[in-house]
């Protein structure tokens, strides 16, 4: 390789002394500042700010608080106390008390919480600062049983998979009408997607607030949702060149989109059940059912001139519906906002690398481009049915 | 079921829902699947110590015993300690002026330092002579009261005492600046029950920091013998959000909890309590399985009333007298729930045999 650029072994070493040459500078000047530097400068007599996240409080029994808290600041931070409803409580700690930097411990508190009624917790630290969480609504932690997975599979079932499935009972239908309908009905696809995808990248930004400040939220959102449509573009290219992507890798891309967005929406629904800020009702199933119908027919839509079998159809439902399941089961036992928030983010980061391959589509010129008015229609038409289907689920 | 299950939990800014209240809403609607787990659950009972429960449990952890309510830990600093200033009384210096007038000579010097007020929680206090409350003040009506106080601390201070003195010793307008001193001259009047705190603004901040402390001027004829306590209830907002997250008397959250105050069967007792709690407007005593004779300010020789629970206002304050009759533990604590739970509350152990 050197030989074809021209780059000589002496210069490569050059080349890369220089890369190193600042690296080396810094840890110098990094070891110089510890050994004689004047840190003291920097830490004045005043108490450090402390951050502590309380990101999960569980009720695994009756008579029992669990609280997960994670030290996202700059400073060790020491539980001092603990104080539930505004009462001095007694408690254990699985380790010391004092939670170095990016550490997080468990807090076992015996207190009566009293079953549909709220209860805040709060942190004393050393220096008296404070840090609360409140559980909106007191029931029992589902404890990670057969019955609990059960469940979320059925929830999985019902709201990601079956949807996605009766969604693409309309194949038939697709592949039947004219190319300007075919391009109608992507640019309904587009619409659906779009709207997942804002919907997707909303609770993203919501949740990054929820995460430890060591943790940078937002940062996470913005590698997820930059990181997943470039690595997603630089596979493609890999696979097929420069041209139009397979109809089916476009296909396997939109559930692959609406798999990563449904995988975080069961985290959320997981973790609001075991927190006890949801009920499973008949009425949230009835409302993924109508949501996610629509996206069994975006994953249709770029396949409609294809040889199409139906282990195809069913690999792309199940990778478009089963992370519900997964997602509702990791949600339930272990939820973390960052997590939550990354996850919702590289589904919106694949939605947009989705919208840039279903764009590459359409044919181009004067009549069938994206611009064309029954493709316009159809793009709205996608959106107004995400904010119906979502106005019937909240009415 | 569903309606008080799924309430929305409106108007609380501590809420960090997991999921958007339009989905909140969304999903929180009627009808049951997998909800069975929910409703088996039944409602958590946290019953009071019943009778025959002996004191260390009996009942199960987070079913209501008073043990589970409770500051966790032992103090790790020695620099205060709220059972030998229960009955520590400070009588000055005490010689005789060429009139005859006792005289009563105090050092007083206010400080920065850091005060346990619940194990392990560090709050940065202002304080009289290295503690919060600072020393009671002990004296006779008549006695000539000089008081030396240096501020040793970083902001302005000055000591207000109530009680009779020239406007210049009142403590509110020569205020004493960081390293300067200012002497306090004036005869002890009346007899009751008082308080000194520092009259430097801002005032919340002050005195809620700690300089304040029980000022007692014993009447000539003095009053029956008896067990003499000192109780200042006081609160700490360790956050410094306005709004105390301890509570107690002498500073330490449930330290008379945890180390009972004991007392003999017909010892007759004297508590001297002074209200000092900052931001709350009121405090209150209450006494377990007995009754108190209550002396306002202390300034009247006989009894206001006889009661178990007394309303107090910052800067307010009573002499409690009452001997129990039966052996045990008794609790007192704030009857604010709040303030008890947060750490005023405290226990007498009474033994037998009877005295005298």
């Amino acid at each position: 390789m050197a030989d074809a650029t021209g780059v000589t072994r002496r210069d490569r070493t050059r080349i890369w002394l220089a890369a190193v040459l600042p690296l080396v500078a810094l840890l110098v000047f990094l070891l110089l500042f510890l050994r004689f530097g004047p840190a003291g400068v920097f830490t004045g007599s005043f108490p450090p700010v402390e951050e502590l996240t309380i990101t999960r409080v569980t009720l695994p029994d009756r008579g029992v608080l669990r609280v997960h808290a994670v030290n996202g600041g700059p400073a060790p931070v020491t539980v001092a106390q603990v104080l539930v409803d505004d009462a001095s409580w007694v408690h254990t700690i699985d380790g010391p008390r004092t939670i170095g930097r990016l550490e997080s411990r468990e807090i076992t508190i015996p207190y009566p919480w009293v079953e549909g009624e709220p209860v805040v917790v709060r942190l004393v630290t050393s220096t008296g600062l404070t840090f609360d969480k409140e559980v909106a609504v007191a029931v029992r932690t589902p404890a990670p049983d057969a019955r609990y997975l059960t469940t979320f599979a059925l929830l999985g079932l019902y709201a990601g998979v079956v949807p996605v499935f009766i969604g693409l009972l309309w194949f038939p239908f697709l592949r039947d009408l004219s190319q300007k309908w075919i391009e109608f009905f992507l640019s309904l696809t587009a619409g659906l997607l779009l709207f997942l995808g804002v919907d997707a990248l909303a609770e993203a930004v919501e949740l990054s607030a929820l995460v430890p400040a060591a943790f940078q939220g937002l940062g996470l959102v913005l590698l997820g949702l930059v990181g997943t449509p470039l690595v997603l573009a630089a596979v493609g290219r890999r696979r097929r060149g420069s041209g139009p992507a397979s109809p089916v890798y476009v296909a396997m891309l939109v559930a692959l989109a609406i798999g990563l967005h449904n995988l975080g929406e069961g985290l959320a629904i997981g973790a609001a059940y075991a927190s006890g800020e949801i009920a499973l009702g008949s009425f949230l199933v009835i409302g993924f059912l109508l949501h996610n119908t629509t996206e069994g027919l975006a994953i249709l839509a770029p396949l409609t001139r294809s040889r199409v079998t139906l282990g195809l159809l069913a690999v792309l439902g199940l990778l478009a519906g089963v992370p519900t399941i997964v997602g509702a089961w990791i949600g339930g036992f272990t939820y973390s906002p960052g997590w939550t928030a990354l996850f919702f983010a590289i589904g919106a980061g694949a939605i947009v690398q989705v919208l840039v391959e279903l764009a590459r589509l359409f044919p181009g010129g004067e009549k069938g481009s994206i611009a064309a008015p029954l493709n316009v229609a159809g793009f709205l038409a996608g959106m107004l049915i995400m904010y119906l289907t979502g106005l019937l689920v909240t009415a | 079921m569903s309606d008080q299950k799924n309430r929305a939990p409106e108007g609380s800014d501590l809420v960090a829902p997991v999921m958007s209240r339009r989905q909140a809403v969304k999903w929180g609607t009627l009808g049951t699947v997998g909800l069975a787990a929910v409703g088996t659950a039944c409602v958590q009972r946290g019953g009071p110590l019943a009778a025959g429960d002996t004191l260390k449990g009996g009942l199960a952890p987070g079913h209501g015993s008073h043990h589970d309510m409770m500051a966790v830990g032992e103090l790790r600093g020695d620099s205060f300690d709220p059972t030998a200033f229960l009955t520590h009384f400070d009588y000055g210096r005490v010689s005789s002026l060429p009139s005859g007038q006792t005289l009563r000579e105090y050092d007083i010097e206010a400080t920065e330092f850091e005060l346990e007020v619940a194990p392990g929680v560090f709050f940065p206090a202002w304080g009289y002579n290295g503690q919060v409350p600072g020393p009671t003040i002990r004296c006779t009506e008549g006695d000539r009261l000089r008081v030396h106080f240096t501020n040793s601390g970083t902001h302005p201070h000055t000591i207000h005492f109530h009680g009779f003195h020239p406007a210049n010793m009142d403590g509110a307008f020569e205020v004493v600046g960081p390293g300067r001193s200012y002497t306090y001259e004036f005869d002890a009047a009346p007899f009751g029950l008082h308080l000194y705190h520092c009259h430097t603004v801002p005032l919340k901040r002050h005195m809620h920091k700690g300089l304040y402390g029980a000022f007692i001027i014993d009447p000539r004829e003095g009053r029956p013998p008896a067990r003499e306590l000192v109780m200042v209830m006081n609160g700490f907002d360790t956050n410094f959000d306005g709004d105390n997250e301890v509570y107690a008397v002498n500073s330490v959250a449930f330290h008379y909890q945890k180390h009972p105050i004991e007392l003999r069967l017909g010892e007759p007792v004297r508590v001297y309590v002074v209200n000092l709690t900052e931001f709350d407007p009121i405090n209150s005593f209450h006494l377990h399985g007995n009754f108190y004779r209550l002396y306002r300010t202390g300034t009247n020789l006989t009894h206001h009333e006889f009661t178990d629970n007394v309303m107090l206002c910052q800067g307010e304050r009573a002499i409690l007298e009452f001997s129990y009759d039966h052996e045990g533990p008794f609790l007192f604590h704030a009857h604010q729930s709040e303030f008890a739970e947060l750490g005023w509350t405290g226990m007498f152990v009474v033994r037998g045999p009877a005295v005298g």
